[in-house]
């Protein structure tokens, strides 16, 4: 056992750990945070994926004892005095989500893309969520989601379904 | 009370009820579910594809630290019966005993051989190495048409054939008078390549025992909550009132969480033997050997036309992939598209000929559309290999044979009557949309200009079966259960509605689109509606969710119910209003009489007037609550047009789908964004089948794509932007005038993909490219159709 102190979605930790425990299982297991959940054994699916003193990581390749002294931020540490952050928010009036499985996941990865471009095209999104995989959705609604979240946080006027290139016509 | 709405709900793009628990992560997944004492199970699986099980030791794993119990498939057998299959296709099929846990022998790698109880994940994962198994090698059956001949390997010895049932159709004229009478006879085979589903949501079952009184309660990530807890009854013999099933989220399903799986009867039957809870959670890797697969068929489809491309008949072999064993509807799968392969056409015949054949691989089972998308990738394609046969643009092709929309209901050659649809007003949009003409004239220029990167068009045309199913035509399918749906409406003293469906759902956003409908036919706030399901105590009765039937069969329940309840609301407002309940008027929730618009009461104060029953009318139940199940009288038929144009670079084997534009008829809409969303969904499965998926099985058995790092499912980077369309022509069938979209994307792309594909490399010799046209595919058949083209020169010189 290794003793661990790690701050959590801004509470702070202290635990004996098994070396070989995962963060993902720490998470979810051991300080219930279950927000974040497990897709894959391959670390393909990103549906695991968390910040790590502002890095982007996949909490399923990681280990508990590696965490010790660091910071860890999930989806359920995102909204602020109760509001949504803005990609929260541009998920839900996007239709960025069917099941919901990966959307933990696929927001904290776009929140690192906006961190890194804060003005991605949707090419860049697209690529920057390579490492997330969605079964429901097709990706479009997804892309468009991150751009809009892009242009909330710029607080520009400019509605993000000018910038995605996909459309939709009714009759 | 609440303001009366001004706005109508349906048609709406309202956002979620369900995304504020999905975004912030305070969802309720299966595995997330934790209780004091709950142990994991751990499950050891066969490595071989087929053996003989000489013995299981798990005494070793009691010894391991943590582990609470061990079990072999012969500890678990006592107690609980073969695994259920409900739907026997025909009278003679034959049904191999499934137990839950292998006895004698394991028939696929995966096969479960023993079991492990402790006190947490790591320490039931650890135990499984220490179980001693001694394996007696069989020989594999892997090859469909080897499976069937005399003296082949037997995956059930003891029903002394692979051959699982023999299934025919034949319908119209005799196909073989019609095909004399033919210019063309077109045959091709085409493969369907197996799929894993991949719902991003792994499967977990946790049980929960009340030993005193012998209840359970099961928690699984499943689609069928209701149908699971009739037939884990069935196979445990706990008694169906003592089982209570919940489906919490769900994370995807897409026809593999409909199903009843072994480990949730091990779980069930562990959490029995031991009095305490169980939780099994399985990895990605597990799954792929554990949950079942899709499609695994071998098609021949022969088409007879005039030569100017009128259709006379069509016959179709099929060989279906079954797997070792049955499971829940596995053979009734290419017997859903048995019925679909004529699609949107007419003709004078049609013979259809399913056989279904056992493997040593794990068992197939619905899949996204789930027959359908098979039968309409054999129909598309023959399509335009017909088209080039006679010399029509594919289009046209389509257009000289498809019904028109002045002929519906029209009962196609295959028996289904489809009621209503407008193939020229999708197909019209379709092409304006994709600029058709000019994306051909650009085709022209660059073939003549030898560009290596071709452009190609490829043209889908189809309908499907959805809303699953007239009770009546499940009995003539021999399918063991009926089709029906239920809802079920509370008004609640405050006026506020509990709308309790007996559907499902995972992913569809039935929270929104119930309460839309239900706040629509009750004039009440689209926020005072819950949507309650997914618990067999809360929501007792239901048939779940699959099949694109949940909005067809079970929103026009709660449609029903709506009504049931405004009818009873009605009776109360008119003996408070003192007035003949036939002089009242309801619009938008607020009885009123005519005549004098300020004796009003709205839905939302009866309800608290009957919640009170100080003053109903004389003899009537003090409720307005109300139930209503659905039977639909006939399917429905979503139908619509999917163009694609891909670049293939010659020189590599790679395709980049260039535009995607598809125009669905779903009928009418309740949410059109949530549609979008189905529909660009659904085209990404369709378009990972032909473009990337296959679960790949080596000589032995082996699974080898047996990871999500070996198995391609497509990310963000993979997928093109897609333009969705639609156009609306009601079902008449429901009164919602609604189709069901689940499928449709799925259904309709692959053919698109793989018919712009070719179209792109016809010029070069190119006919076809099995599935999944993977750039080493495209590559190897353009070399092929090199050398037979050099061939073909080296004899005429």
């Amino acid at each position: 056992m290794t003793r661990i102190s790690v701050k959590v979605d801004g509470t702070t930790y202290e635990d004996e750990v098994e070396p070989r425990l995962l963060l993902i299982h720490y998470l979810r297991d051991r300080l219930g945070l279950t927000g974040t959940p497990i897709g894959c054994d391959t670390s393909n699916c990103g549906a695991c994926t968390v910040d790590l003193d502002g890095e982007t990581v996949k909490s399923c390749s990681v280990l508990a004892v590696q965490t010790d002294g660091s910071e860890v931020t999930t989806v359920q540490g995102l909204a602020t005095n109760g509001e949504w952050h803005p990609l929260q928010t541009a998920f839900h009036e996007r239709h960025a989500l069917q099941c919901g499985y990966c959307t933990p996941g696929m927001i904290m990865a776009a929140r690192g893309l906006l961190r890194e471009n804060p003005h991605p095209s949707a090419d860049a999104v697209r690529h920057a969520l390579e490492g997330n995989l969605c079964r429901c959705t097709g990706y479009q609604n997804i892309v468009r989601a991150v751009l809009a979240a892009s242009e909330a946080s710029a607080s520009s006027p400019a509605s993000a379904s000018s910038t995605a290139s996909g459309q939709e016509v009714t009759t | 009370m609440s303001e009366q709405l001004t706005e109508r709900e349906v048609g709406r793009s309202r956002p979620r009820k369900e995304d504020a628990r999905l975004v912030t992560g305070q969802t309720n997944w299966t595995d997330n579910i934790s209780v004091n004492g709950l142990l994991h199970l751990a499950i050891l699986r066969s490595p071989m594809a087929h053996a003989r099980i000489d013995r299981v030791d798990v005494a070793p794993a009691l010894e391991r630290p943590g582990v609470i119990a061990a079990f072999t498939g012969r500890d678990l057998s006592e107690g609980t019966a073969s695994l259920p299959c409900a739907w026997p296709v025909t009278e003679d099929i034959v049904l191999p005993d499934h137990p839950a846990v292998a006895v004698d022998e394991v028939r696929y790698a995966g096969d479960p051989v023993a079991v492990v109880v402790a006190r947490d994940r790591y320490a039931a994962a650890d135990a499984l190495e220490a179980i001693e198994v001694d394996y007696e090698p069989l020989p594999p059956v892997l090859d469909l048409e080897a499976a069937l001949t005399d003296g082949a390997p037997l995956v059930h010895a003891d029903k002394g054939t692979n051959r699982c049932f023999v299934w025919p159709l034949a319908t119209g004229e005799n196909y073989e008078t019609v095909k004399q009478r033919a210019d063309v006879v077109l045959h091709r085979r085409y493969l369907q390549q197996r799929l894993i589903p991949n719902a991003m949501e792994p499967r977990a079952v946790v049980v929960t025992p009340l030993p005193a009184s012998g209840e359970y309660t099961v928690y699984s990530a499943t689609q069928v909550p209701h149908v699971l807890r009739v037939m884990l009854s069935m196979v445990t013999g706990v008694p169906e009132q003592k089982l209570r099933v919940i489906a919490p989220d769900v994370g995807g399903g897409f026809g593999s969480k409909l199903q009843v799986y072994g480990e949730e009867v091990i779980a069930l039957d562990v959490a029995r033997r031991l009095g305490r809870p169980v939780k099994w959670t399985e990895t990605r890797s597990e799954g792929y050997l554990a949950t079942h697969h899709g499609r695994g068929q071998i098609q021949d489809i022969e088409i007879a036309a005039t030569r100017e491309g009128k259709l006379l008949g069509l016959k179709v072999d099929l060989l279906a992939d079954m797997g070792a064993y049955l499971m829940l509807v596995t053979p009734g799968i290419p017997i859903l598209g048995a019925f679909m392969y004529p699609a949107i056409y007419k003709m004078d015949a049609y013979d259809f000929t399913c056989t279904g054949v056992f493997t040593t691989r794990t068992p197939t089972d619905a899949y996204r559309g789930a027959g359908r998308p098979e039968a309409t990738y054999a129909i598309e394609r023959i399509m335009d290999e017909l088209a080039v046969e006679v010399g029509l643009d594919p289009v046209e092709l389509r257009r000289r044979n498809w019904i028109g929309h002045e002929e519906f209901p029209y009962t196609s050659i295959s028996g289904l009557t489809y009621d209503s649809g407008n193939y020229e007003a999708a197909t019209d949009k379709a092409l304006a949309l994709f600029g058709y003409d000019e994306l051909r004239a650009e085709q022209v220029k660059r073939n003549e200009s030898g560009d290596s990167v071709r452009l190609g068009i490829g043209v889908s045309t189809y309908t499907e079966m959805c809303g699953l199913a007239p009770s009546r035509v499940l009995r003539d399918l021999r399918y063991a259960a009926g089709g029906w749906e239920a809802a079920s409406i509370r008004m609640l003293p405050t006026g506020k509605v509990e709308v309790v469906t007996g559907t499902s759902p995972h992913g569809q956003g039935h929270e929104t689109c119930w309460s839309q409908i239900a706040a629509d036919a009750l004039g009440v706030p689209f926020e005072d509606v819950e949507v309650v399901h997914g618990d067999t105590k809360a929501a007792p009765q239901g048939m779940d969710t699959y099949g694109s039937r949940s909005l067809v069969v079970g929103g026009a329940a709660v449609h029903h119910a709506a009504q049931k309840v405004v009818a009873k609301a009605r009776k109360v407002a008119a003996h408070l209003l003192e007035a003949n309940e036939h002089d009242l008027e309801f619009t938008q929730g607020v009885f009123s009489v005519k005549g004098s618009p300020e004796a009003r009461r709205t839905i939302q104060e009866v309800a608290f007037e009957t919640f009170s029953s100080h003053d109903l009318p004389d003899g009537m139940e003090p409720t307005i609550n109300a139930e209503h199940l659905v039977d639909p009288e006939n399917f429905s038929y979503p139908h619509g047009t999917h163009l694609c144009a891909v670049e293939v670079d010659t020189e590599t084997g790679r395709t980049s789908i260039r535009s995607y534009v598809c125009v669905d008829d779903v009928g009418r809409v309740i949410n059109p964004v949530i549609v979008e969303g189905q529909v660009h969904g659904g085209l990404a499965q369709g378009i990972a089948q032909a473009l990337y998926e296959e679960a790949v099985y080596d000589d032995e058995g082996n699974l080898v794509s047996g990871t999500m790092a070996d198995y391609l499912v497509p990310s963000a980077p993979d997928l093109p932007e897609f333009t969705t369309g639609r156009t609306e022509t009601p079902a008449t069938s429901n009164p919602l005038g609604v189709k069901g979209v689940g499928e449709a994307g799925t259904i309709a792309s692959t053919p698109a993909v793989v018919n712009a594909i070719v179209d792109a490399l016809r010029p070069l010799g190119v006919q076809d490219i099995a599935m999944p046209c993977s750039p080493g595919r495209v590559w190897e058949a353009l070399q092929s159709a090199q050398s037979r083209e050099s061939g073909k020169e080296a004899q005429s010189s």
